[in-house]
């Protein structure tokens, strides 16, 4: 490791820019003869669209479907067997399928008149009932919100295993029935697109705040029915995405179609309201979890029926089932689970589309297995970590792997969970709790599979399947290195870690490295930045990239130094050849400048490469974690308090540590939310319920506490330098580590929380309940 | 979501402020309540005029026994030591919990007094104090109890074209007992139950629970109070819970 390399906790390059206000958003950009856009949207969740007035005078400025027969709908539908195909119009036609659902554009110089254009639209509509309860959407006789199916689900899923024997044989046998709330993600920046046509190129040009642009080309060409060369977007700086900004929405469609049309540039800001009802939906689960276990804690068997609450579309490009399809193959979590049985339901309702955040199906997941984990321990007399370590995957069974096919490429899962208790004073809880005071400790354990290629993506025949990451690595003719990539920085760090990768191979300063993202015109195309993916992918890009261009700058030096072929090595961005050296920055001006000295056999393809990546095999690698978490509870209000949080975590060799520490801080904040503070609740005619972050609670500076965070370096086998994709995990494990703390808090009491988040009012009502 | 068209009228004098609330405009103070309102158009008003450059409207003097705060005094310049003595520290206390310093730096007293939301900090604390709203009309000024003055949610005693112009309240001795609990699961959440006592030398001490689906309820003489009796109406079981914990914390600890 240099001081800048792999493994240096380098200060961010993009911080200066970001700390000063000089990033540059969607919102910061507005070219003249601008329009901005407010959307007419569905006031209910299930009715028939009959009719549209648009006001008098302002029907040149207000579209809806009929207007703009150029778009077609978005189709993100999955090879699954038996997933139901549906259509998500851009704009709505015939039915309304959830609040918030977009029915017109309306264009006007500012988005204050825009607003009054939407105001002053007439909506004519049959109310029809609303489909509002995951539970309950395939009863007989519920209304149908997509008219062609026979019932009101995505997609079921099963794994069929006879257990019935268990009973029989299992020392301890634990039934819960555990929900996770719709939550709404909220980045700082929201959604926005500015939309602009260039007559020159014969070319749309997108501006948008999204994750990835690449995906967004091709889903916008295929809907606008255009050539993908007649498309080009471009994200710029973007306030954070979290999955919900990978997603091609309507507004998209709708803007980039009217900008066509108009000839004018066309712009709208999604606002915090839109973002908490219309959009940025995500996470809302139900489990039924059975599991048996012997004496010793060991699994005998687990069987789980798990329902999504999906929605009313298939969003584009993850579909509909991207949660509860996975539900089952990542349910046996870091454990040897023996025997399994499942079933799957990604229900449809009039809800806005589930999409994909952080952890996707992961937080819920883990928060179904390890509070089942510590009802077994509660019923054995066990501890929670005695029962961890009797179902762990222990080292030397790694690569591992398990029933359901997931591939483990390395790491000590058994350690984290010891190092995670050893950082804990448990004794001293133990004795406070027999004092009387109402504290808890609580664990939890998971694995998260990042950087998954090909092999794993095929079998789900959703319209994006990631292949080999592609990175460009090239000189400019001053010496500086240019790097350019397909996946998306928008928290990340990647214009430092790249450039550290960069450094690592070919000794450039970072400084002097630029990191160009964010343009389909610039890059190679990506599926971009999701999935803890880039690191691994772009990393390894970026990196063969560079060994190529090391051997090109090599040859190169070693002509110009006359010194042998072969003789020559890259070291300190330098190419030197026994006491000679030439630095990349001279043979960079002698490529492009003085060509006249280079080598007659020179590689003619000069000092600019793409090079493809993909680790092998490309299963995945998996980080894995352990939270330990100390909470009080007030029984008289059941204000819960975190005293203690400590993350154990191996993301194999961190590239940066310093922003991996941030990853997972971060992440472990949105846990917190979705473990104690956030949800979107609707009532039963489906209107959500919270429209403002007085609302919809999320936690803040003051209900963070300071994270303790210890580090392990397992490299994975399989990528460029043993790194691991580490991005979501963080948000993964908080909600089952805090509700372990809680309900042990609660046990004397007899109580037990089972529906997140774990607000003072759920507390209140099951200790009520437990009296 | 922006605010519908209004217009915006900046009155430099009190008869200005009066005469454009007789035309129908809608007053407005620090605009931290109204000003989200106007932009999710749940207030739609054809007018707003902007108070705070009216002359006096902050402002904090001592009247002899009485200490007159001006309705457009910040909570943070109440946070910050505007009110002198013992008063001055109870109310210091207040608003340093009112949401967020962005907010107390320009959300008002009188504003948020004159709001009159059923969960906000003054609308909950002041009817603890034998003091008075000073209400400014066409007929000159009266004073309104403030134990009376918010008569319901978003309702005050305040008459059609009268504008709140200042809050006045007693000098305290330094042995005045204070308590104050409100349930926030974060700051900038509203208040879930909110209580306070005040206890005078020689005066039966007064309780005020508040955070409720109605006005602010004012016990004058909280001696013996039950007050398990005194959230039976209450319907949510949580919310219940909270103010009976509300009641019992400040009996328990004024001081």
């Amino acid at each position: 490791m240099t001081e800048q390399g792999v493994g240096a906790s380098l200060r961010r390059k993009e911080d200066a820019r970001f700390l000063h206000g000089r990033g540059r958003y969607v919102g910061d950009i507005a070219p003249r003869g601008l329009l901005e856009v407010a959307f007419l949207r569905s006031p209910v969740a299930h009715a028939r669209l009959t009719g549209i007035g648009k006001p008098e005078g302002a029907e040149e400025r207000v579209f809806a479907a009929a207007d703009l027969p150029e778009i077609g709908p978005i189709r993100a539908n999955s090879a699954l067997p038996g997933f139901r195909a549906s259509d998500q119009p851009a704009l709505a036609t015939g039915k309304l399928r959830h609040v918030g659902e977009p029915i017109a554009a309306c264009l006007a110089a500012s988005r204050a008149e825009a607003e009054d254009l939407a105001a002053a639209c007439r909506l004519d509509y049959e109310p029809l009932p609303a489909v509002a309860d995951m539970l309950t959407a395939r009863a007989p006789g519920t209304p149908l919100i997509h008219e062609h199916w026979p019932d009101n689900a995505f997609l079921e899923t099963r794994r069929d295993e006879d257990l019935s024997d268990l009973d029989a044989v299992a020392a301890a046998k634990v039934v819960r029935r555990l929900r996770t709330a719709r939550q709404s993600m909220a980045p700082l920046e929201g959604r926005g697109v500015l939309a602009e046509w260039d007559p020159r190129l014969e070319q749309l040009i997108l501006t948008s705040s999204t994750q990835m642009p690449h995906v967004t080309k091709t889903g916008l060409a295929e809907c606008l029915g255009l050539d993908e060369g007649q498309v080009r977007v471009i994200a710029p700086d973007v306030g954070g995405g979290f999955g919900y900004k990978g997603i091609l929405l309507p507004e998209e469609l709708v803007c980039a179609a009217l900008a066509i049309r108009l000839g004018r540039p066309v712009r709208w800001l999604e606002d915090r309201l839109e973002s908490l009802t219309a959009h940025a939906n995500c996470r809302e689960h139900h489990y039924i979890v059975t599991a048996w276990a012997d004496a010793g804690g060991r699994l005998l068997g687990a069987e789980v029926d798990a329902t999504v609450d999906a929605g009313a579309y298939s969003c584009y490009p993850f579909s509909a089932c991207l949660e509860a399809a996975q539900i089952g193959s990542i349910f046996p979590g870091p454990y040897t689970l023996p025997r399994f049985r499942y079933r799957t339901v990604s229900a449809c309702t009039n809800k806005p589309p589930i999409l994909p955040y952080r952890g996707v199906a992961r937080t819920g997941v883990c928060y179904a297995m390890e509070t089942t984990l510590d009802a077994l321990a509660r019923k054995l007399g066990l501890s929670a970590e005695a029962v961890r370590l009797a179902n762990l995957v222990p080292p030397e069974a790694m690569p591992y792997r398990n029933l359901v096919g997931k591939v483990f490429d390395s790491g000590d899962y058994p350690e984290a969970v010891r190092r995670a208790v050893a950082a804990v004073d448990v004794p001293r809880i133990r004795a406070r709790q027999a004092a009387g005071e109402c504290v808890g400790f609580g664990l939890s354990v998971f694995c998260e599979q990042g950087a998954h290629g090909t092999s794993v993506y095929h079998g789900w025949g959703i319209p994006f399947v990631p292949g080999y990451e592609q990175a460009q690595a090239r000189f400019t003719p001053d010496g500086v290195l240019e790097l350019r990539t397909g996946v998306h920085s928008h928290g990340q760090g990647l214009e430092t870690t790249l450039a550290q990768v960069a450094h690592e191979v070919l000794g450039v300063d970072p400084a002097r490295v630029r990191l160009v993202h964010g343009d389909t015109a610039l890059t190679p195309y990506s599926t971009g930045t999701w999935g803890s993916r880039a690191m691994v992918m772009a990393g390894g890009a970026v990196a063969e990239a560079c060994r190529l261009l090391g051997e090109r700058a090599i040859a190169i030096g070693a002509a110009l130094l006359q010194a042998e072929p072969g003789t020559a090595t890259l070291r300190n961005g330098a190419v030197q050849a026994g006491e000679a050296s030439i630095s990349l920055d001279q043979i960079a001006r002698t490529w492009f400048r003085h060509p006249q000295n280079l080598p007659r056999d020179v590689d003619k393809g000069g000092l600019e490469v793409t090079a493809g990546y993909r680790p092998d095999p490309d299963t995945g690698t998996h980080s894995y974690a352990c939270h330990a978490v100390t909470v009080r509870i007030e029984t008289e209000t059941g204000l819960v308090t975190i005293e203690d949080y400590v993350v154990v975590e191996d993301g194999g060799r961190l590239v940066n540590p310093m922003i991996v520490d941030g990853q997972v801080l971060g992440g472990t904040a949105q846990g917190i939310g979705t473990a104690l503070y956030e949800e979107m609740p609707f009532d039963a005619e489906g209107q959500p319920l919270a429209g403002t972050l007085a609302d919809y609670l999320l936690p803040g500076a003051t209900e963070v506490p300071s994270i303790r965070i210890d580090h392990m370096e397992t490299p994975s086998p399989w990528t460029r330098f043993g790194q691991k994709g580490i991005g979501e995990s963080g948000a993964i494990g908080p909600p089952a580590a805090i509700i372990n703390a809680i309900n042990d808090a609660l046990a004397p009491l007899g109580a037990e929380v089972t529906d997140l988040p774990a607000t003072p009012a759920r507390l209140l009502a099951a200790i009520e309940a437990a009296r | 979501m922006k605010p519908a068209a209004f217009d915006y009228a900046r009155p430099a004098d009190w008869p200005a402020a009066l005469a454009l609330l007789a035309g129908g405009a809608r007053p407005m103070a620090g605009g931290q309540s109204l000003g989200p309102m106007l932009n999710l158009r749940l207030a739609q008003p054809e007018r707003v005029a902007d108070l705070r450059h009216l002359p006096g409207y902050a402002g904090v003097e001592v009247q002899g026994e009485a200490i007159r705060i001006g309705a457009g005094t910040t909570h943070a310049a109440i946070e910050d030591g505007a009110v002198p003595g013992r008063l001055g520290a109870i109310l210091a206390g207040v608003a340093r919990r009112i949401a967020y310093r962005p907010v107390r730096n320009r959300g008002t007293i009188g504003g948020s007094l004159a709001h009159a939301d059923p969960a906000a900090d003054w609308v909950a604390v002041l009817p603890a104090f034998p003091g008075h709203a000073v209400a400014l009309g066409p007929y000159g000024e009266r004073r309104i109890p403030l134990a009376r003055f918010v008569t319901g949610v978003f309702e005050t005693a305040l008459a059609p074209g009268e504008l709140l112009r200042a809050i006045e309240l007693p000098v305290l001795p330094e042995t005045a007992r204070w308590s104050h609990w409100k349930f926030c699961r974060k700051p900038g959440e509203f208040s879930k139950a909110t209580a306070c006592l005040l206890a005078l030398p020689d005066a039966p001490p007064r309780l005020v629970l508040a955070a409720l689906d109605t006005a602010p309820l004012v016990i004058e003489d909280a001696t013996g109070l039950d007050p398990a009796a005194l959230v039976t109406s209450i319907s949510d079981p949580w919310r219940r819970r909270l103010a009976l914990t509300a009641l019992r914390r400040v009996l328990e600890g004024a001081a």
